[in-house]
C-alpha cells in the first residue's frame, strides 16, 4: 500500500466516526468534551453552527451517528450522543450575544425561499449575517416545516421548535405565513437573485382498499391527521384505532392516538418487525406505552355496515428472502384476520409533489416527476433555483434537510458573487499536539467500560392524558458528565512520524485492541490478514507508514483504536502523537 | 492525568485452546521506561503461552532485581510470582522446583543480575539441569541503577555516560554451552517472530533452557557507540536459521513450510522444525554450537536464534530419580512412611 496521505482532510476526518456520519458533520467530541467540563453554552455554539437546531435534534435527531459510534466495537451500546446535544441545549445560559450579527447595510442581493422548514431556515440563518435580503413563504401559521405540523409536542416541546426558529427570523428574515405558493413563475417574475425550493415532501400516501368510499370519514393518512392535531383542529379519536404502516409516521401516529383517547389502538404492519422503518428507539418508546404491533399482515378491504366504518380485514403473511436479499411477502393461506376499528391512520409514506412549478422555467423533471437536482450544489437546471431538504430528493430527515440548506446556501452565496458553483470551498481543519506532560494529556484519555445511560421518562399515566407533556425528562448534568465520559474522544488522533521511530515494538505492545503492526508492505487484502489482529471491517482505513529501515512498514488498524493514548506514552522518542483534529465543514458561517 | 491499561480488547481476539484470549496472560500496565526492550519479552511471553494454552496457574515465574527482574508484575498475572534478591533467583527455583515438579518454571533475569552477583548461582543451576526456563533480558548495562557498564557490555562499547568500556565480555549462550546446558538460544527483543517460537520451544524442553534476548535500554544504552542499541543490533543479528514451533496438539498442517532440516519432537510431544539458512552451525552438536558463536564475536556479529540443543536431555529430577508427584500431593503415610521402613532402611546400610 501507498503510505497514507494524512494531509487529506478525509482521512482523520473519518475516523472521527460519528462526525463523518452526521450529514452536517458536527464536530462531536468536540462538544461532548466541552459538556463533559460543564461549559454547555460552548457546546451549544458548536452545535448551533453545525447544525442550527441543537434542542430539536437533541430530543428528534435520526442519529445516523450513533450506529457509527466506535464504542459499539468494544461496547454493546454507542455513547448517547444525541441526548448530550440535548443537555447542552437545556443547561446553556442566554447565548443571544453570541450569534452573528445581520448587517443593517444589506449587499443588495435578493432570496426567496419556499417553504420555512429546516432547510430553508438554514438557508436564511447562513445567508442572513451576509447581508443578503431573505423573502420566505409558507403556508403554516409560523416556521418549522414538518417539526411544527408533524413531530408530536410529547417528543418536542413547542417552546423548544419556537426558540430555535425564532434565533433565524429574528435576524430581519422578511417571512410571509399562511401563504400558499402557487406558481414558481411569479416567485421569479420578482427578480430574485436565487430562489431556494425547500417545500419538503408533504403529501401523505394512501391506500385504495374496497370499502374506502364507505369508510372515509374515519379513514386519515397519517401526515394530514398529526398536522391537525398540532394545529388543534383535531383533539380526539375513536377508542379502537388501526394505524397502518411500521415507520415512524406510524409511531408518531399510535402515540398521539393514545393520548387522544384512543383506548385499543393497534400498529398493523405487513412487514416483519425487523423490517420495520422505524428507528429502533421510536418502536421502544410506542411499545413502552403499551402499543401492540401486528406484523405480517397485509390490509386488505375495510369492513363497513350500513355506510359505517366497522374494521378491516387483513392477509397474513410470512416474508421470504432470495440470495440478494431481496423480500417478497407470500400469504400463509390462512383465513383472513378482522380487526375492529372507529378510526384508521393511514401512515405508509410520503411523497412530493410540485404542481406549483410551471414545466417551463427550465427546470427539469425526471421520469418520477422528481426536479433534477445536483448532489452537491443542490442547483437545479435552471442556475437560479435551488432545491433541499425533503423536496430535493425525497423524505429524509431534520438533518439532512439541515446539510443540505447549508451547501444550497454556499452555492447560493457562490452565484451571486458570479463564482462557479461547482468549487466548493475546502474543509476547515486543524491538527494540534495533546501532550501536557509525563501521562498528561490535555483530554481525558481513561478509557473504562461503562453501559450507556437510560434518560429518564415521565410517569405514563402523566403522559397519557396530556399529548403535550415531554415524554423523555433528558440527563441531569450528572448522568450528562457520566455518559459524556464515555466518549472516547476519536478526534484525539494518532499521528505517526516514521523519521522518529526506532522500531521499538513499545507500541505494539502496549496497545490494548492490537491496532499496530509493523510488517513488509503488501497490498491491502493481504496486509489486512497478516496484522497483530486481523483487519475484517473493509470500511475502517489502514493507516500505513513509509518504508522505515527495516524495509517494513507501521501499520495501524483504524477499526477499534480507543484512542487511549497508550501507543505515544510508551512512545520513547515521539514518534507517535495525540493530536486534535479538527474538520469544519466550510460553510458561509463560522 | 491517567496511566492505566482500557480493560476493552480487540473484539476478535483469538482463543486459545482452554478458551483464553491473549487477555488472560498479561500483568498490571509497565512502569519500566517507554521503549524498554524488557516490554516486548514481556509480550513475547504472553503471546507463547497464550499460544501454547498453558494454565496461568500452572506457571511460576521468578526473577532477582533490576529493571529486566521487575518485569514479571507486567505479564502473567494470574500466576505464581517470586521476586527474590540480586543474582538468587536460581536457588528459589532449585526449591521451587525440587519440591513442585508439576509446575513450569520460568526465571527472569537481567545481564547484571546473572553475569554479575548472580554469576555463581547461574553455573551452577545449568551444571544441574534443573527443568526451567532462564531468559536474561540482556542491555549491557545496570538499568536499575542507572546505567552502569555490566559484565555482558563488549569492550569498547559505550553507554550514555560516553566511556568506552575496558573491560572484555561474557557471553552467556558461551558461558551456558561451558556448563552443559542442554537448551541455548539467542534472540532480540525486537524480533517477535524469532523469540515467541524460542520461548514456546524453550517451555517445552525438558531440562535447563536459557534464552538470552537482547533488549536495548532506551535510557542509558541506546547510543550509536553502543553494541546493545536497536539500531547495532539489527545492523549486525545474523539468525542460526528459522525456527517453527508446533505446540503438542496442534496438527501439523501444511501451512508449516516445507523444507525443514531438522525436525525434533520435544518430550511433550510438540514439533519443533528449524530452517536452515546459513552457516554451517549443527545446533545438536556442542563443538559446533561453539564455533559458530566465536565465528560470529570475531566477525563482530551477533549469532541469534537456537544454537544448541540436547535431545537427550535428563533433568534433574530424572537424575536425582525424585518423587514423581510434588510434594505437597503427598500423603501422611508416604511422607512418614513409619517405623518398619526406617528398619529397613538402617538394617540396608549395615
Ligand atoms: C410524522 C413525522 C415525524 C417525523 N419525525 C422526525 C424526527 O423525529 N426527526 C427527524 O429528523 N425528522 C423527522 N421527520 C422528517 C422531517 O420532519 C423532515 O424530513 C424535515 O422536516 C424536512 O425538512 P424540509 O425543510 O425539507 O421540509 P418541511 O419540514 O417539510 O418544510 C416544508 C414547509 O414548506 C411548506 N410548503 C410546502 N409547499 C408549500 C407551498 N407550495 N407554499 C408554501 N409553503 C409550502 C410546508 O407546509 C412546510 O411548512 C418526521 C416526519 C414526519 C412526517
Ligand atoms: C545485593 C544487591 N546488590 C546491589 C544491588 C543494586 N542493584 C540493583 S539492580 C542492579 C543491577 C541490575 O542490572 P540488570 O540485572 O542488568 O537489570 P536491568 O535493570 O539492566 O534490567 C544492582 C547492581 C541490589 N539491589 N542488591
Ligand atoms: S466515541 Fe465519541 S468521538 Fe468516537 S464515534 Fe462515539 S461519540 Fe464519536
Ligand atoms: S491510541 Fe494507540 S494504544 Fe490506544 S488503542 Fe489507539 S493505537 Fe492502540
Ligand atoms: S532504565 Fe533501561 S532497562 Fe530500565 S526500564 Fe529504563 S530503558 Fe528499561
Ligand atoms: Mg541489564
Amino acid at each position: 500500500m501507498k503510505p497514507t496521505n494524512i494531509k487529506n482532510p478525509e482521512y482523520f476526518h473519518k475516523v472521527v466516526d460519528c462526525q463523518y456520519a452526521c450529514p452536517a458533520h458536527t464536530p462531536v467530541p468536540e462538544y461532548i468534551r466541552l459538556i463533559a467540563a460543564r461549559r454547555y453554552s460552548d457546546a451549544y455554539m458548536i452545535n448551533w453552527y453545525s447544525n442550527v437546531f441543537p434542542g430539536v435534534l437533541g430530543r428528534t435527531c435520526d442519529r445516523p451517528c450513533e450506529p457509527a459510534c466506535r464504542r459499539v466495537r468494544v461496547e454493546e451500546q454507542p455513547v448517547a450522543i444525541c441526548r448530550l446535544k440535548r443537555v447542552a441545549a437545556d443547561n446553556k445560559d442566554d447565548i443571544r450575544e453570541r450569534l452573528p450579527t445581520v448587517p443593517k447595510k444589506k449587499n443588495g442581493k435578493r432570496i426567496a425561499l419556499i417553504g420555512a422548514g429546516p432547510a430553508s431556515l438554514t438557508v436564511a440563518r447562513d445567508l442572513a449575517p451576509l447581508g443578503y435580503i431573505i423573502d420566505v413563504y409558507d403556508n403554516q401559521f409560523a416556521g418549522g416545516g414538518m417539526m411544527r405540523s408533524q413531530i408530536p409536542s410529547f417528543r418536542l416541546p413547542i417552546g423548544v421548535l419556537d426558540e430555535e426558529v425564532n434565533y433565524i427570523l429574528d435576524m430581519g428574515i422578511n417571512a410571509t405565513f399562511d401563504i400558499e405558493v402557487e406558481s414558481l413563475k411569479e416567485i421569479l417574475d420578482k427578480d430574485y437573485d436565487a430562489v431556494f425550493v425547500g417545500t419538503g415532501a408533504p403529501r401523505g400516501k394512501g391506500l385504495n382498499l374496497p370499502g374506502l368510499e364507505d369508510a372515509r370519514d374515519h379513514v386519515f393518512l397519517g401526515i394530514d391527521w398529526l398536522a391537525s392535531v398540532a394545529f388543534e383542529h383535531t383533539d380526539k379519536i375513536g377508542k379502537r384505532v388501526l394505524v397502518l404502516g411500521g415507520g415512524n409516521t406510524a409511531m408518531d401516529c399510535c402515540r398521539t392516538s393514545m393520548r387522544l383517547g384512543g383506548e385499543d389502538v393497534r400498529v398493523v404492519v405487513r412487514s416483519p418487525f425487523e423490517d420495520m422503518k422505524a428507528s429502533p428507539w421510536e418502536k421502544e418508546d410506542a411499545m413502552a406505552e403499551g402499543i401492540p404491533f401486528f406484523n405480517n399482515h397485509v390490509p386488505k378491504e375495510f369492513v363497513t355496515e350500513g355506510g359505517q366504518l366497522k374494521g378491516m380485514h387483513f392477509e397474513k403473511v410470512e416474508a421470504h428472502y432470495d440470495e440478494d436479499g431481496k423480500r417478497s411477502l407470500i400469504p400463509t393461506g390462512e383465513d383472513l384476520v378482522f380487526m375492529e376499528a372507529d378510526d384508521v391512520l393511514m401512515a405508509i409514506g410520503q411523497e412530493n409533489s410540485f404542481p406549483w412549478i410551471e414545466r417551463d422555467l427550465g427546470i427539469q423533471f425526471d421520469k418520477w416527476d422528481m426536479p433534477v437536482v445536483d448532489k452537491v450544489t443542490f442547483q437545479s437546471t435552471n442556475p437560479k433555483v435551488f432545491f433541499g431538504g425533503d423536496s430535493a430528493f425525497g423524505p429524509e430527515n431534520i438533518i439532512t434537510a439541515v446539510a443540505h440548506g447549508h451547501q444550497a446556501a454556499i452555492s447560493i452565496d457562490l452565484l451571486c458573487q458570479g463564482k462557479l458553483v461547482g468549487e466548493r470551498p475546502p474543509p476547515m481543519t486543524n491538527l494540534a499536539s495533546q501532550k501536557m506532560g509525563v501521562h498528561e494529556w490535555s483530554y481525558d484519555n481513561a478509557v473504562a467500560p461503562d453501559p450507556r445511560y437510560a434518560v429518564p421518562h415521565a410517569p405514563l399515566d402523566q403522559l397519557l392524558r396530556d399529548r403535550k407533556l415531554e415524554v423523555e425528562l433528558g440527563f441531569d448534568a450528572a448522568t450528562g458528565f457520566k455518559e459524556a465520559e464515555r466518549c472516547l474522544n476519536c478526534d484525539v488522533q494518532t499521528v505517526f512520524e516514521e523519521v522518529r521511530c526506532i522500531e521499538c515494538d513499545a507500541c505494539v505492545d502496549i496497545c490494548p485492541t492490537d491496532c499496530i503492526t509493523f510488517t513488509v508492505n503488501g497490498p491491502e487484502e493481504d496486509l489486512r490478514t497478516r496484522l497483530t489482529a486481523p483487519a475484517k471491517v473493509l470500511s475502517q482505513d489502514l493507516y500505513v507508514s513509509a518504508e522505515l529501515p527495516t524495509m517494513r512498514v507501521m501499520v495501524k488498524d483504524e477499526n477499534v483504536c480507543l484512542h487511549c493514548g497508550l501507543c505515544a506514552e510508551r512512545c520513547p522518542t515521539g514518534a507517535w502523537d495525540m493530536q486534535k483534529f479538527l474538520y469544519n465543514v466550510s460553510g458561509t458561517l463560522s | 492525568m491517567s496511566y492505566q491499561i482500557p480493560k476493552f480488547r480487540h473484539p476478535d481476539l483469538p482463543l486459545n485452546e482452554l478458551g483464553y484470549t491473549r487477555a488472560a496472560y498479561e500483568g498490571s500496565i509497565s512502569t519500566l521506561c517507554a521503549g524498554c526492550g524488557h516490554d516486548s519479552i514481556s509480550g513475547a511471553i504472553v503471546r507463547a503461552c497464550h499460544e501454547l494454552s498453558l494454565e496461568p496457574h500452572k506457571i511460576a515465574k521468578l526473577s532477582g532485581i533490576g529493571c529486566s527482574s521487575k518485569t514479571p508484575t507486567y505479564f502473567l498475572g494470574k500466576s505464581h510470582g517470586f521476586n527474590s534478591v540480586h543474582g538468587r533467583m536460581p536457588s528459589v527455583v532449585t526449591g521451587a522446583a525440587m519440591a513442585n515438579r508439576d509446575l513450569l518454571y520460568l526465571g527472569v533475569s537481567g545481564d547484571g543480575d546473572t553475569a554479575s552477583i548472580g554469576m555463581g548461582q547461574f553455573a551452577h543451576v545449568i551444571r544441574r539441569n534443573l527443568n526451567m526456563v532462564y531468559i536474561v533480558m540482556n542491555n549491557g548495562c545496570y538499568g536499575l541503577t542507572k546505567g552502569q557498564d555490566s559484565a555482558t557490555a563488549d569492550e569498547g562499547s559505550a553507554s550514555k555516560k560516553g566511556d568506552a568500556n575496558p573491560f572484555s565480555a561474557i557471553d552467556l549462550c558461551a558461558t551456558a554451552l561451558q556448563m552443559g546446558a542442554t537448551f541455548i538460544a539467542r534472540s532480540f527483543s525486537g524480533d517477535k517472530e524469532q523469540l515467541v517460537p524460542l520461548i514456546k520451544a524453550a517451555m517445552s524442553h525438558r531440562g535447563f533452557a536459557l534464552i538470552d534476548v537482547i533488549s536495548p535500554c532506551v535510557t542509558f544504552n541506546n547510543t550509536a557507540a553502543s553494541t546493545k542499541s536497536y539500531e547495532f543490533v539489527r545492523e549486525h543479528a545474523e539468525a542460526t536459521g528459522t525456527v517453527d514451533f508446533v505446540p503438542m496438539r496442534q496438527e501439523i498442517t501444511t501451512s508449516y513450510r516445507p523444507g525443514a532440516r531438522h525436525e525434533v519432537t520435544m518430550h511433550d510431544g510438540s514439533v519443533l522444525r528449524l530452517y536452515e539458512e546459513e552457516g554451517s552451525l549443527n545446533p545438536f552438536d556442542r563443538r559446533s554450537a561453539m564455533m559458530a558463536l566465536m565465528d560470529h564475536q570475531n566477525d563482530g556479529n551477533i549469532l541469534t536464534g537456537l544454537i544448541y540443543m540436547n535431545k537427550n536431555s535428563r533433568d534433574l529430577h530424572d537424575v536425582l530419580q525424585t518423587s514423581q508427584r510434588p510434594l505437597n500431593q503427598l500423603e501422611e503415610g508416604e511422607l512418614c512412611p513409619g517405623n518398619k521402613m526406617l528398619v529397613n532402611i538402617n538394617a540396608s546400610l549395615r
